[in-house]
């Protein structure tokens, strides 16, 4: 009667991926460089949550290593983006 | 037997990191300035993805992988806020107003210190920000 445990993670992997259309408004028009920051990095953690998801709902393992390497990435592309806009007033 | 309670459980957390997901999603696109948006993503986002991770990781059972998933917890939830906190601090350092409640543009020029020591000097009238700092007007 239960559906299959990999059918409901697909349907939040759908969810979260549905989000994340939904944040890319505040990347796309947000006033500041540090609006469309956060809503990139939102956007990335949305990215690693779907990575582990699909992992379990395909069975495929290794994507849970993408998911570890993508939030390294994401949290070190929102910390040097951050500084750079202090510091130099840009990104280069 | 313990298969299904296993189920629920990572349906449960999924379902709720799902709906703090939504939270998050709901007050980056919907919250005024760039500092309540910042709030939203620290708090609301690190708890979807987390509750959405612990979820993942009752659903794999004991396995390598289940490995990665914890690590993968912690690592969201230390890093999640940290980043949040700089990109907050960015804005402040280049100097993006915040927003305030009742009246943006009057109460914010009332905040900035360039006024302070004028009518410091002049030592007169005891104003929000004097008896705010709790000085005696003598």
């Amino acid at each position: 009667m239960t559906p299959p445990l990999a059918d409901v993670f697909l349907a939040a992997a759908a969810a979260f991926v549905v989000l994340a259309i939904v944040l890319l408004y505040r990347a796309v028009v947000g006033p500041t460089t540090q609006d469309r920051l956060l809503a990139v990095n939102v956007l990335g953690t949305n990215t690693v949550v779907v990575l582990a998801l699909l992992a379990v709902a395909l069975d495929e393992p290794w994507f849970l290593d993408v998911a570890l390497i993508y939030a390294l990435l994401n949290f070190l592309m929102s910390i040097a983006i951050s500084k750079f806009t202090v510091e130099r007033g840009g990104v280069l | 037997m313990i298969d299904a309670l296993r189920f629920w459980v990572a349906v449960a957390l999924v379902a709720l990191g799902v709906f703090f997901t939504f939270i998050a999603a709901v007050g980056v696109i919907r919250l005024p300035d760039v500092y309540a948006r910042t709030h939203t993503a620290s708090q609301a986002d690190t708890l979807g993805a987390g509750l959405t991770l612990a979820g993942v990781a009752v659903a794999l059972g004991w396995q390598h992988a289940t490995v990665y998933t914890v690590l993968l917890l912690f690592f969201v939830f230390i890093t999640n806020p940290t980043a949040a906190h700089a990109i907050a601090r960015s804005a402040a350092e280049t100097g993006v107003e915040p927003q305030l409640a009742d009246d943006g543009s009057e109460s914010a020029r009332d905040l900035e210190p360039e006024p302070d020591p004028e009518s410091s000097g002049r030592g007169g009238e005891p104003t929000d920000r004097d008896a705010g700092t709790g000085g005696e007007p003598q």
